[in-house]
């Protein structure tokens, strides 16, 4: 058998449902429409994937840097490719899906902004989620503690974290609206995975949503 | 010398008679009215292929696996070899609750035509002589190949095939199948191989032509006729080839600097060192089961190998739309077929929009890596399998039983 893969190796410890699902992907596969065809970028061992097909009746894919992770989410009978989201996006013609999703991995590539317009160049849709750097413990760690945060969902230490571009929500909004980007849903969850009031004020979200969802399409 | 501790093979007609009258095998026949119609722009007529089966067809005749040997591969993917007795050379892949599992699946594995073992090829009889057709033998491709198989199953009335597997030039014809008939292929594994054959890959394969040719017992390819049989040449191209299927990692592990039953070197040309000993043994079990001029012809068909050729120099146009489900294998330590070769084919199949998985196995087995214990690769493979099953309607093993 295949050793176990880490689930994802850019976060850990998400709030999970009752029935053992991440809460976040959750959310994701809420937004993607029945029998979409789905780009899963970075799908670690592809529970969203799985999650999707089964839950939505997509016709889902997946890229995934680490080899344990392809190889167990093949060994699953998903379709699952090795590749890194800094360059192989590149290579995907335009309009080849519904979604194109990039769940807890913007942190971790090298040109977020470069994969971010792959995906809207790739897909009609893109769904982002990251863990928000803007959150009060990461600020409370770095502010009165003095080093670096280190939380249930940013688990590694910053000498040995995949994590190289952490942004806020306050950040994300701001880089959406350089690239001209449609904001078409945005959710952000608490510590213990609860959505924060949709009425609530971006600072707000920003101080207290541990993690963000958006979902984007192109402008016009 | 070398040559001295070959031995020749068991019996000099043991090639030609297997050629055409194979043992242990089915034999479909093609004649004047179904000729096969060759790249090289002549006709093959009468020709035949000898075939094995193992598993049954279900009523809706929708769980075929062809199976497509490599190179030295012959028809008996998993059961005796009627020539060496020894086990088929995929029976860690297929077989009853194998990951290719013959009691889902209907597995069919042909005898590539060019070959010795009962498909039409250069030791065959030919029937404008009566005698081996030598290298009167039109050279093939490896989409004649294909297009002979496609003949094969309509003659077995399976319009389309649950799945087509293959490493190394056994890749090579799936990836043909999946371009030249993407309807009849629903999914389809491409192990170990590549789109288009390398330079290097030619180089070497050029070097194991031309050590057959320069066996005087080779003829100009007329051994057959003249009673001899260039088992040195052969051997000597075997030797060479069977190093680029392993890696410097395993034949290390295997081998190392270990002496052959003895303590000290001979000062000679003896086979001091283990691996020479194992080399030699693998040259010359060979060449007991193998024909020399087949493998010219093989080697070649491999060689003119380049799917993009016939697509307009891009391959994703061979699998623009495709409605086959891939699954794309390497090995990390394989340097005739590197991962960077299946890469291409997953950007290929991504560009032209397929469902693709592609997975790089760890592995210091080199290009053999794919007929050996691979677990991750059977995980893999049964995996894929069962997802494409599912999709296919068929039912789950346990349903089966």
């Amino acid at each position: 058998m295949l050793k176990r893969a880490i689930p994802d190796l850019t976060v850990a410890n998400i709030a999970r449902t009752p029935s053992g699902t991440r809460v976040d992907l959750v959310l994701v596969a809420d937004m993607v429409a029945r029998g979409a065809k789905v780009l899963d970028v970075g799908c670690g061992d592809g529970e969203l994937l799985q999650l999707l097909s089964e839950s939505r009746g997509v016709d889902g894919r997946g890229i995934e840097l680490s080899r344990e992770g392809v190889n167990e989410g093949v060994a699953k009978g998903l379709a699952v490719i090795q590749g890194d989201a800094d360059t192989d996006l590149a290579d995907y013609p335009d309009d080849a899906f519904d979604y194109v999703i990039l769940s807890q991995t913007l942190q971790a590539t090298r040109h977020p902004r470069v994969v971010l317009e792959h995906m809207l160049r790739i897909g009609r849709h893109a769904i982002v989620s990251f863990p928000n750097f803007g959150h009060w413990r990461v600020r409370f760690q770095l502010l009165f503690e003095g080093h670096m945060p280190r939380t249930d969902i940013l688990p590694h230490s910053w000498y040995d974290t995949p994590n190289i571009h952490h942004c806020t929500i306050k950040d994300f909004v701001q880089l959406c609206a350089e690239i001209g980007v449609k904001m078409e849903k945005a959710v952000a969850l608490n510590a213990w995975g609860k959505p924060l009031r949709l009425n609530a004020p971006w600072w707000f979200w920003n101080l207290f949503g541990e993690q963000a969802v958006f979902l984007l399409s192109r402008k016009g | 010398m070398v040559e001295a501790n070959l031995s020749s093979p068991r019996g000099k007609t043991g090639a030609p008679r297997e050629a055409d009258n194979p043992r242990e095998s089915l034999v479909a026949r093609f004649g004047a009215d179904a000729p096969l119609a060759l790249d090289a722009g002549v006709a093959l007529s009468p020709f035949q292929i000898a075939y094995k089966t193992y598993g049954t067809l279900n009523a809706e005749r929708s769980n075929a696996v062809l199976v497509c040997h490599a190179l030295t591969g012959d028809q008996h993917v998993a059961s005796v070899h009627p020539v060496t007795d020894k086990p088929g050379w995929w029976e860690t892949m297929v077989g009853p609750g194998k990951p290719i599992d013959t009691e889902r699946y209907f597995v069919i594995c042909p005898n590539v035509v060019g070959a010795c073992m009962g498909t039409t090829g250069p030791s065959s009889t030919s029937p404008k002589t009566g005698k081996p057709w030598g290298l009167e033998f039109p050279v093939i491709t490896i989409r004649d190949i294909v297009r002979a198989q496609a003949m094969l199953l309509d003659h077995l009335g399976i319009e389309s095939l649950f799945s087509v597997a293959g490493g190394s030039m056994g890749g090579m014809q799936v990836l043909q199948w999946a371009a030249s008939y993407p309807h009849r292929v629903f999914s389809a594994l491409p192990i170990a191989c590549a789109t288009r054959h390398s330079a290097q890959n030619i180089a070497f394969h050029e070097v194991g032509r031309q050590a057959i040719m320069a066996d005087p017992d080779w003829r100009g390819g007329r051994y057959h006729l003249e009673g001899t049989n260039p088992h040195r040449g052969l051997a000597v191209a075997r030797m060479g080839a069977h190093i680029t299927y392993l890696s410097d990692a395993a034949l290390h592990r295997k081998f190392g600097r270990k002496f052959q039953d003895r303590e000290n070197p001979t000062f000679s040309f003896d086979a001091d060192f283990e691996v020479e000993s194992y080399l030699r043994h693998q040259g010359s079990s060979f060449v007991e089961r193998f024909d020399a001029n087949s493998y010219l012809y093989l080697t070649r068909a491999m060689d003119y190998f380049d799917l993009a050729a016939d697509y307009d120099g891009l391959v994703a146009n061979a699998f623009k739309g495709t409605p086959t489900r891939f699954c794309v294998i390497s090995f990390t330590s394989d340097w005739l077929f590197p991962t960077a070769e299946s890469r291409a084919i997953v950007h290929a199949l991504n560009a032209g929009g397929a469902r693709v998985s592609f997975a790089e196995i760890d592995t210091d087995k080199g290009h053999d890596a794919f007929l050996l214990e691979e677990p991750e690769l059977f995980d893999i493979v049964r995996g894929f399998l069962d997802g494409a099953g599912k999709a296919r309607g068929l039912m789950a093993r346990a349903e089966a039983k």
